[in-house]
C-alpha cells in the first residue's frame, strides 16, 4: 500500500504518462564520421549512442570467422557518468555483459547473417544517462508489481525475434501484455522509420547537390 | 495530446544522490466539472455537480470545496459526513496524505470512489496549466501550498459560475490566497457556517488544538524540539524508548529502550508529561536519590466533571514519599516526543453533571489511555452508547488531551439479510449449551419449499490473526467428555454470542435452498444473516411435536416439512451408495454431587436426529462445491478415501460364517449387501455387521484442495464427490475457515492472506487432523473411566455376542452399555494349556461341545479386576453357555464387588 503504486486511480504513472504511453522518443542518425553507421536515441531520460561498423574482414583471431555467415560482435557499455553514483567499471559487469547478449541475439536474429559470409559486424551501445524511470521497455506495466517483458519485433513481419521475462506474471495476462509491448514496438518503430526517412532523403539530397555542384 | 517537458528534481538522501525523474506535463487533464465545456470529457468522470446546492451562509453561492492537505488529514471525520459534497482533492494533496497517514488515505480513497460524495481527484501536478517548479530556497510545503493556490486560481478562472472554496488553517497560506482574489475558509468558520450543522462541529477536531486559550495555566513543562531530542540521544544524555502506560495506577508508566534490558519506570504527571500509551518519546534520567518503584496502589483517575478546572493537585506533582534503596527502579522523566501513536479510541462519556455542558470527558475503554477531554452538543443522547474517540492534541495548558467524537458504535447490520421474521428452530441433543445450527422451512407461494440451514456465525467474532484465531486455530476442535467439555472458544463466544439460542437475536450464515415437493434442490443462497430463533429443542422434544398430531404452530408444521424432506434426501443419499454405518454411543447420568455415574445408556437415535444431520450433510455438501469453484486450489475439504479391500477381509470371512456373502467392491454394493443381511432370529445381527465395517474404514481427513488431484476429494463413506463442514464452527476450526472462505465468496468479507495460501492451508489441516483424532481418544478414555466408575461397586450379568474370534479371547459386545470387552479364555492361573481350541480356518473356538463363532450370543459378567491397583480393567467372565472349570457362576441380585473381595485385598484397595 505505501509501496510504489505502478498506476494511480486516476489513470496516470508516477510520471505523468497514461499506460499505453511511450516516453519521448528523439533520435539522429550519423553522428558519427569514422563508423560506417551511427544513431543516437534519446527514449525519456535514456540516452544511448550506437555505432556500427562493417561488415568488413573478421580481425583478431581468424578462427572466429564462419564459412556461411557473418560474425557479429556486439558490445554495451555504460558511460561512468551515466548513473547517480559515478562508476567505476563501463562495461563487463553483469548488467552490461547481460545488454550484450540481448543485443547480440537481437541482431543474430535481425540481420540476414548469410548475406556477409566470413566477415564481422561490430556493434558499440554506449549508455549515456540510464534512467531510474520504473519502466524503460515495457509500457504496460499495469498493476503488475516486478513482472517485466522485454520483446523486440521485426515490425514488418510482425516476428518476435527477442523475448525475456523478469519475475512472475499469470499466464492469463500473458497476452494481453505481449499485445501491448508488440504495440508499444510498433510505435518505436513509427517513430524511428520516419528519422530515418527524413535522414536519408536529406541524405540524399546533399548528396545530389553535391554531384550537381561537382 | 501529449506535451511532454523534462525535468529535474534532486533528492539527497544520505551522500549525495541525484535522482532524476521523467515529469510529463499534459494538455488533456480534464476538470472533472459537469458545468464546464472546455475540457473534452470523453472519457473521465465528471463527479462535480452542476449546481452545487450551498448550505453555507459564509458562501451563499454555489461552490466547491478546495481543502489544503492539513484539512484533509485532521478533519478527515468531518468531510466524510454526507453533507460535505462536490469537493475537489488536489493531487498534491492526495500524495501528501498518502505520505503521512495510510488510514486517512484509505479512507479519503474510498470517498472518492463514493458516487454520491461528488467528490473529483484533480491531477494537478501533471497538468500544464497547474505544475509549479519549486524554487530555490522554498521549502516543499511552501511549494504545495503554493501549488495549491495556483491550482484554485486556474479552477476559478476555468469554471466562472460556481465559486472555488479554499479551505486551509494555514494562516499564511490563507491571505496569501485572499491576496490573489481566491475565496479562503477555515475549516471551523465554513463548517459553522453551515446551517444544521450541529452534530458536525462535534467531530470537528478540537479548535484549542490550534488556538492556545489564552491565560491557561500552564500545567506541563515544554516538550523539547526534535533536534535537540536527537542531539540528546546521539550524545547519550536523553534515551530513546516505547511508552507503556501502567495498567494499576494512571499515574505510572515504564519505558521500553532499545538496548536495555530492564525498562525505565517513570512516574507522576509531570514526568509523564502528557505522553500516551505506545508513543515513542525520549526521556532523561533522573539523579539515583530520585528513584522511585511503582507504588502498589492502584490508582483510577476519578476527577469529577465539575472541576472544570485543569489542575494537578500535589499528590500528583511530586511523588513525596522517599523509597528505600534496595527498592528503587531506575527512574526517567519524558521531555519530548518522538512520534506519537495515536489512533481512535472506544469507550464512554463520563457522565457529567452539567447536562448542558458541552465539554465532556472520555473514558477510553483500555485503561492504559487516558481520558480525553472532548466537545459535544450531544451528550445527552451519546451517555449510553460505546463511541470513538480520536486525539487530536494535548497543549500544555490542559490536564487532558483534547479530542473529538468521531461516531457512535451499533450492531453492524449492514450487510446482513435480516430473517428475523423467518421461524427458525434448533434440534439439539439435551444439555447442549453451544447451539450451532438452526433450521427453517417452508413453503413458498409456487409450491415449492424454501429450507436454510442457519449456522452460528463465529467467523463474524473470531477476525483473523488475532489472539482468540490462534488459540481456536491450535486447539482445532472442542473436546466432549463424559461429564464436561473443553471449549475450542472461549464460553462467552461458544455458549452464548455465537450460540443460536432461542428468543435472541444472533448472527448467523445461512444456506437456503429452494426445493422441490419432490426433495430436488432448485436453487441455493449463501447470505450473511440476523436470525431470531423460536425455540431450542431437543431431539425428543422435536420428535414429540411431529408426532402429536393436534400441534398445528408454525414450528411443528415447519419441522413436519423438514422430517419430510429428509427422509427422501436420505433414501437418495443411501440410493447413491451411502453407508449406513453404526457405532454405538452411550450416555452416562451422573450423580450431580460425587460424579459417580448413576446410570448408563445407550444414545437413543431418533428421526428428529436423522432430519437434522441430513441437512446438515446438504449444507456441507453445497458449500464445498461453493467454495471450490471459488477457490479450486485454497478450499478447506474433508475427504474420505475408499479403503483398500484387503480391509475387509475379516468382514467378509465373519459373514461368511454365517453363509452371507457380502459385496465389498463398492460402496454401492456393500451398502446393499449390508442392508440384505438381516436374520430375523438375531436382531442385532444387522447392527454387529455395520459396527464391523465401521472397523474397516479409513480414517476421514481434512486437506487442502490445491495438494491433491480432484480424484481423490471424494467422501467414500458419504459417497458425494466432494464435502467439507461447515455446520459447527463453535466447536471445530475447520468450519471457521470453511466460513471464512464462503465470506470472501459472497463478497461479505475480505480474504487475507493466509486464508488463500494453500500451503498454510494444509498445514492448519495437519494439526486439525491430529487434534480431532486426539480429541476422539480422550473422549473414548472418559468414557472407560466412566465404565469402570460405574461398575466399580457392581458385578453385574448381561447378555451380550461375539464380535470377533481372537486366538486366546473372545471380543464381547454388551448392546446395553455400548461396550465392548475382551473375554479372555486361557486364564493364566488355570494351569499350562487352555481348555479352548482355536480353529483358525473357520474362526472358531471350542471347548467340548461348545462352540463359538461370530455374532453367537452369550451371557457374561460383568465387574471390575482389582489385581492390578495401577491399571484397573473391567473383566469380562462367562456365565452362560456353562463351561465347567471357565464360566462363574450368575452374580445375585444387587451384588456388590465388597462381598467377592476377600478382605485382604479390600484393604489395598
Amino acid at each position: 500500500m505505501a509501496g510504489l503504486e505502478l498506476l494511480s486511480d486516476q489513470g496516470f504513472r508516477i510520471d505523468g504518462r497514461r499506460p499505453h504511453e511511450l516516453r519521448k522518443i528523439e533520435c539522429r542518425l550519423g553522428v558519427f564520421r569514422q563508423a560506417d553507421g551511427s544513431a543516437y536515441i534519446e527514449q525519456g531520460n535514456t540516452k544511448v549512442l550506437a555505432a556500427v561498423y562493417g561488415p568488413h574482414e573478421v580481425r583478431g583471431r581468424r578462427g572466429k570467422a564462419l564459412h556461411d555467415k557473418v560474425v557479429i560482435n556486439c558490445q554495451y557499455s555504460m558511460a561512468t557518468f551515466s548513473t547517480g553514483e559515478r562508476k567505476r567499471r563501463p562495461r563487463g559487469d553483469r548488467k552490461s555483459q547481460e545488454m550484450t547478449m540481448h543485443l547480440q541475439q537481437t541482431f543474430n536474429a535481425a540481420i540476414l547473417t548469410t548475406l556477409y559470409p566470413r566477415s564481422q559486424i561490430d556493434i558499440f551501445v554506449e549508455d549515456l544517462f540510464e534512467t531510474t524511470s520504473i519502466v524503460d521497455f515495457n509500457h504496460f506495466e499495469e498493476s503488475f508489481g516486478g513482472a517485466e517483458v522485454i520483446v523486440a519485433t521485426l515490425p514488418r513481419s510482425d516476428q518476435i525475434i527477442f523475448l525475456e521475462m523478469n519475475g512472475r506474471l499469470h499466464e492469463d495476462h500473458l497476452t494481453a501484455v505481449m499485445d501491448r509491448a508488440i504495440a508499444g514496438c510498433k510505435d518505436v518503430y513509427h517513430i524511428v522509420d520516419r528519422v530515418v526517412r527524413e535522414h536519408v532523403s536529406e541524405r540524399s539530397a546533399a548528396i545530389g547537390s553535391e554531384i550537381n555542384n561537382g | 495530446m501529449l506535451t511532454s517537458k523534462i525535468f529535474v528534481k534532486k533528492t539527497k538522501r544520505g551522500g549525495v544522490m541525484k535522482v532524476v525523474r521523467e515529469h510529463y506535463l499534459r494538455d488533456d487533464i480534464t476538470c472533472g466539472s459537469k458545468l464546464c465545456c472546455i475540457c473534452e470529457h470523453t472519457t473521465s468522470k465528471q463527479p462535480l455537480e452542476e449546481s452545487p446546492f450551498s448550505r453555507s451562509s459564509l458562501c451563499p453561492r454555489a461552490h466547491y470545496l478546495l481543502p489544503d492537505t492539513n484539512v484533509v488529514l485532521h478533519q478527515i471525520d468531518v468531510i466524510e459526513d454526507p453533507v460535505v459534497t462536490n469537493v475537489i482533492i488536489l493531487q498534491t494533496v492526495l500524495d501528501e496524505v498518502r505520505h503521512r497517514s495510510i488510514p486517512a488515505y484509505k479512507r479519503l480513497k474510498d470517498m472518492l470512489a463514493n458516487p454520491d460524495k461528488h467528490f473529483y481527484t484533480f491531477c494537478n501536478e501533471f497538468n500544464k496549466n497547474t505544475y509549479i517548479e519549486r524554487e530555490p530556497g522554498e521549502s516543499v510545503n511552501n511549494r504545495n501550498d503554493r501549488a495549491i493556490r495556483q491550482a484554485a486560481n486556474w479552477y476559478s478562472q476555468h469554471i466562472k459560475s460556481v465559486n472555488i472554496v479554499l479551505i486551509t488553517d494555514d494562516n499564511e497560506n490563507r491571505s496569501k490566497a485572499t491576496k490573489m482574489g481566491l475565496e479562503a475558509y477555515t475549516v471551523h468558520e465554513y463548517i459553522k457556517s453551515l446551517k444544521d450543522a450541529g452534530s458536525l462541529l462535534d467531530r470537528l477536531a478540537n479548535p484549542l488544538s490550534r488556538i492556545t486559550i489564552q491565560g491557561g495555566k500552564v500545567l506541563f513543562p515544554e516538550h523539547l524540539p526534535l533536534s535537540e531530542i536527537q542531539r540528546g540521544i546521539r550524545s547519550g544524555k536523553y534515551l530513546q524508548g516505547t511508552f507503556f502506560a501502567s495498567r494499576e495506577n494512571y499515574l505510572e508508566a515504564n519505558i521500553s529502550v532499545e538496548n536495555r534490558d530492564s525498562m525505565v519506570f517513570i512516574q507522576g504527571m509531570i514526568n509523564l508529561n502528557r505522553s500516551v500509551d505506545g508513543d515513542i518519546v525520549a526521556i532523561e534520567m533522573l539523579p539515583e536519590e530520585k528513584w522511585s518503584c511503582p507504588s502498589s496502589l492502584v490508582l483510577v483517575d476519578r476527577e469529577e466533571q465539575q472541576t472544570e478546572e485543569d489542575d494537578i493537585d500535589d499528590s500528583e506533582r511530586e511523588v513525596k514519599n522517599l523509597v528505600p534503596k534496595e527498592l528503587r527502579q531506575p527512574t526517567g522523566r519524558v521531555i519530548g516526543i518522538i512520534k506519537r501513536n495515536w489512533r481512535q479510541y472506544c469507550g464512554v462519556l463520563q457522565p457529567s453533571l452539567l447536562k448542558e455542558s458541552t465539554r465532556h470527558l472520555f473514558v477510553p475503554a483500555e485503561k492504559k489511555i487516558a481520558k480525553i477531554r472532548i466537545e459535544t452538543r450531544q451528550a445527552e443522547g451519546l451517555s449510553n452508547k460505546r463511541i470513538i474517540v480520536a486525539i487530536d492534541s494535548w497543549p500544555r495548558t490542559s490536564r487532558y488531551p483534547l479530542g473529538h467524537f468521531v461516531r457512535e458504535l451499533g450492531m453492524d447490520l449492514q450487510k446482513r439479510i435480516d430473517l428475523r421474521h423467518l421461524d427458525i428452530c434448533s434440534v439439539d441433543p439435551p444439555g447442549c449449551t453451544d447451539i450451532d445450527d438452526a433450521l427453517h422451512c417452508r413453503r413458498l407461494e409456487n409450491g415449492n419449499f424454501e429450507v436454510g440451514v442457519h449456522i452460528a456465525d463465529v467467523s463474524h467474532f473470531i477476525r483473523p490473526n488475532t489472539a482468540l484465531d490462534k488459540e481456536a486455530a491450535s486447539r482445532g476442535t472442542t473436546v466432549y467428555l463424559c461429564d464436561q467439555r473443553i471449549d475450542m472458544v472461549p464460553e462467552l463466544l461458544s455458549s452464548n454470542l455465537c450460540s443460536l439460542r432461542s428468543n435472541v437475536e444472533r448472527f448467523a450464515f445461512s444456506v437456503i435452498w429452494e426445493m422441490s415437493e419432490n426433495a430436488k434442490i432448485l436453487n441455493t443462497k449463501y447470505m450473511k444473516s440476523i436470525i431470531f430463533s423460536r425455540a431450542s429443542l431437543t431431539y425428543a422434544e422435536a420428535q414429540m411435536m411431529i408426532d402429536d398430531t393436534s400441534r398445528q404452530d408454525t414450528v411443528t408444521v415447519s419441522l413436519r416439512h423438514l422430517n419430510r424432506l429428509a427422509k427422501i434426501l436420505k433414501k437418495q443419499r443411501i440410493q447413491n451408495g451411502a453407508l449406513c454405518l453404526a457405532s454405538t454411543e452411550v450416555r452416562f447420568y451422573v450423580d450431580s454431587e460425587t460424579h459417580d455415574p448413576i446410570d448408563v445408556q445407550v444414545k437413543e437415535l431418533r428421526e428428529t436426529n436423522s432430519m437434522v444431520e441430513e441437512f446438515m450433510l446438504l449444507a456441507n455438501i453445497s458449500v464445498a462445491e461453493k467454495i471450490k469453484s471459488e477457490f479450486p486450489n485454497s478450499s478447506c475439504l474433508r475427504r474420505h478415501p475408499a479403503p483398500p479391500p484387503s480391509n475387509f477381509e475379516p468382514l467378509i470371512k465373519a459373514a461368511a460364517s454365517k453363509n452371507l456373502k457380502l459385496d465389498a467392491s463398492s460402496g454401492k454394493a456393500l451398502s446393499d449387501s449390508l442392508d440384505k443381511a438381516i436374520f430375523p432370529e438375531n436382531p442385532f445381527f444387522n447392527t454387529m455387521l455395520r459396527i464391523m465395517t465401521t472397523r474397516c474404514m479409513m480414517q476421514a481427513v481434512y486437506f487442502c484442495s490445491g495438494m491433491l488431484p480432484e480424484e481423490e476429494y471424494q467422501h467414500y463413506g458419504l459417497a458425494t464427490p466432494i464435502y467439507t463442514h461447515f455446520t459447527s464452527p463453535i466447536r471445530r476450526y475447520s468450519d471457521i475457515i470453511v466460513h471464512r472462505l464462503l465470506a470472501v465468496c459472497i463478497g461479505a468479507d475480505a480474504s487475507y492472506p493466509e486464508l488463500l495460501d494453500k500451503h498454510r492451508t494444509q498445514v492448519l489441516c495437519n494439526n486439525l487432523n491430529y487434534r480431532h483424532k486426539m480429541a476422539q481418544y480422550a473422549g473414548r478414555a472418559s468414557v472407560n473411566l466412566h465404565t469402570q466408575l460405574f461398575f466399580k461397586t457392581r458385578v453385574q450379568d448381561e447378555n451380550g455376542y461375539v464380535l470377533f474370534v481372537k486366538k486366546n479371547a473372545l471380543q464381547v459386545l454388551i448392546p446395553k452399555y455400548g461396550l465392548e470387552g475382551t473375554l479372555f479364555l486361557n486364564t493364566p492361573d488355570k494351569g499350562v494349556g487352555s481348555i479352548f481350541k482355536y480353529n483358525e480356518e473357520e474362526n472358531t473356538q471350542s471347548a467340548g461341545e461348545v462352540v463359538f463363532r461370530v455374532f453367537d450370543p452369550l451371557t457374561v459378567q460383568l465387574s471390575i479386576d482389582r489385581s492390578n491397583v495401577q491399571h484397573l480393567k473391567l473383566s469380562v467372565r462367562l456365565v452362560h453357555p456353562y463351561i465347567p472349570g471357565f464360566s462363574v457362576p450368575p452374580a445375585r441380585e444387587g451384588q456388590t464387588t465388597e462381598g467377592t473381595e476377600p478382605p485382604s485385598k479390600k484393604k489395598k484397595v
